[in-house]
């Protein structure tokens, strides 16, 4: 038998395991490098890069118009808003303006977007708690704004809906009345879904005072969105920098004061409310019919009737195609307010018509780098509660 | 463009002469010696309110020299505002890390050595972030061959 002193010696070992790659609550192709004293979290150091695609390098070989598409790969539970961010950055590097009416249809799928994203979040960072059924009905309504998307632009993920200078494509007919049947049913979603997660013991068991993140480490550390809106500070760049006339909606920015998984978890559900709030507002601003796009033929495409008649729009459609349209030199940055943080583009332009340096400023991967943060000191369960709680997504941490 | 803070660029460069004002269409943005680097960005954080790290990134400018251009992004959480600050680094010359300002500069500049190869000095941990340790090369260099594999 080990005497005292033995255990002693053998209780300050530390061991190293690896979470993940292929784990399922690591969301992803994520790898955590834990090092363990007993059941204790002494560090956790992420090892990233599984899922990278060089994005960034592809984009420089596309025109802009193309390299929309990539943005919507990065973060594929909200490609909306990176394609939003993307589009204003180059939009604002060329001053172009865009239609009133083209604006309010990107805030409504961004908000949709958003919803649908934090649906995934809620199902998935509870089922990582234990809960199982709360995944499958998140599942069963993030389907519904699905559809949506597929209405306006024809496919469920990675739409590439928004364009520089508008929108793919006009709402099709009907799509009025979908919104607002989504938006009746969306109190009664999350009435159930509340009735599930509030006050439940196990829940607040395992979110309360785990994983504290604070406002200095935040600043710190690059980390926005719902992280550092847990920390009682309204940061939301919807109001803080509108952009698509955010201005013009009535809505709450969602904050918390606690730091910790639990406020995390709360500022995001109450997010929710908020973005439905601004979608009833938007689907009643959208008139049926109007301008999507901008009339500048050196940017949009010219309508299909228009290239059979006018020789001048065929060319205009023939260079677009061809070669893309040029960007004046210079550089650029924006960010909006994706549903995990701040999502930017910083786009820099040689005059061409390809972006000379594209680059993603992705929420999750500066979200992730507090995960040493996060963990330390902790169980190793809790590092499961903090990986749902920052909400990452690998693609938009890999690029 | 509406600046909410739009002197930062006179104080920054009452305070350090060689900081020279730069065009941009979008936020206050200046380019800095590699020399001041570490203490512009000490000033920015500490007296002007940027406590808020957004980004390093690299632009590789080749064939000018130097050919890396560094800009760092950071935010004034208060007065809502951004600010950019640049500095370049020629292929075999080194640039002084943020890690020590801003800890969240770890991870960025690891990537920028990593896709770039520019060396970030005194950083505490500068190794290939995304890419395979024995990867050859950086990729996001403007000299680095695009295309497929070259089958024989």
């Amino acid at each position: 038998m080990a005497t005292d002193a033995e255990i002693e010696v053998i209780s300050d070992e530390t061991m190293v395991i690896n979470l993940g790659p292929q784990h399922p609550s690591t969301h992803g192709v994520l790898r955590v490098r834990l090092t363990l004293d007993g059941e204790r979290v002494v560090g956790a150091e992420p090892v990233i890069g599984y899922l990278h695609t060089g994005f960034e390098k592809s984009a420089e070989t596309l025109t802009y118009q193309q390299c929309n598409t990539l943005t919507d790969r990065l973060d594929y539970l909200a490609p909306m808003t990176n394609n939003l961010a993307y589009v204003l950055a180059v939009e604002k590097l060329m001053r172009l303006e865009v239609p009133k009416r083209a604006q309010y249809i990107r805030v409504l799928f961004s908000e949709l977007t958003r919803i649908a994203s934090h649906l995934v979040w809620l199902g998935t960072h509870v089922m990582d708690l234990g809960a199982m059924s709360l995944f499958f009905y998140c599942m069963r309504e993030r389907e519904v704004i699905l559809d949506l998307i597929e209405a306006a632009s024809g496919v469920r993920m990675n739409p590439s809906y928004f364009r520089v200078g508008g929108l793919a494509y006009d709402l099709p007919q009907g799509f009025h009345e979908k919104v607002r049947d989504f938006l009746k049913d969306f109190p009664r979603w999350m009435l159930a879904y509340k009735n599930l997660v509030d006050d439940n013991p196990i829940m607040n068991e395992r979110l309360k005072g785990i994983s504290i993140l604070g406002r200095e480490a935040c600043y710190q550390y690059g980390v926005t969105g719902p992280c550092l809106r847990a920390t009682g500070l309204a940061l939301d760049l919807r109001k803080a920098e509108p952009y698509c006339y955010y201005d013009e909606f009535d809505f709450d920015v969602p904050t918390r004061t606690e730091c910790d998984a639990f406020a995390r978890f709360w500022v995001r559900f109450d997010e929710m409310y908020e973005s439905a709030k601004i979608v009833e507002q938007v689907i009643e601003k959208i008139t049926p019919q109007g301008e999507y796009a901008t009339r500048d033929r050196k940017v949009s495409l010219p309508p299909r009737e228009e290239i059979y008649g006018n020789m001048e729009a065929l060319i205009h459609q023939f260079k677009l195609v061809t070669t893309g349209f040029p960007v004046p030199a210079g550089e650029s940055y924006q960010g909006v307010e994706g549903p995990r943080g701040e999502m930017g583009f910083y786009v820099a332009s040689d005059g061409g018509p390809k972006p000379y340096r594209w680059r993603a400023r992705t929420p999750s991967f500066y979200n992730l780098q507090t995960m040493p943060i996060l963990a330390k000191g902790g169980l190793v369960a809790d590092v499961i509660t903090a990986i749902g709680s920052i909400d990452i997504m690998l693609g938009d941490v890999d690029k | 463009m509406k600046l909410a803070d739009p002197d930062v660029i006179e104080r920054l460069q009452g305070k350090f002469p060689s900081v020279k004002a730069a065009e941009a269409v979008d936020q206050p943005t200046v380019v800095v010696g590699r020399d001041e680097l570490i203490a512009v960005a000490e000033h920015l954080k500490s007296v002007e309110g940027y406590a808020m790290f957004n980004d390093v990134l690299v632009v590789d400018w080749f064939p000018t020299r130097p050919r890396f251009e560094v800009v760092y992004q950071v935010f004034h959480p208060e007065k809502i505002a951004r600010f950019r600050f640049k500095s370049y680094v020629g292929e075999n010359e080194t640039i002084p890390s943020m890690v020590g300002v801003w800890a969240g500069a770890n991870w960025t500049e690891r990537e920028a050595f990593d896709l770039f190869g520019v060396v970030f000095e005194g950083h505490p941990n500068l190794t290939r972030i995304y890419l395979p340790d024995d990867w050859e090369g950086h990729p996001l260099r403007k000299d680095y061959p695009t295309g497929g594999n070259r089958i024989d």
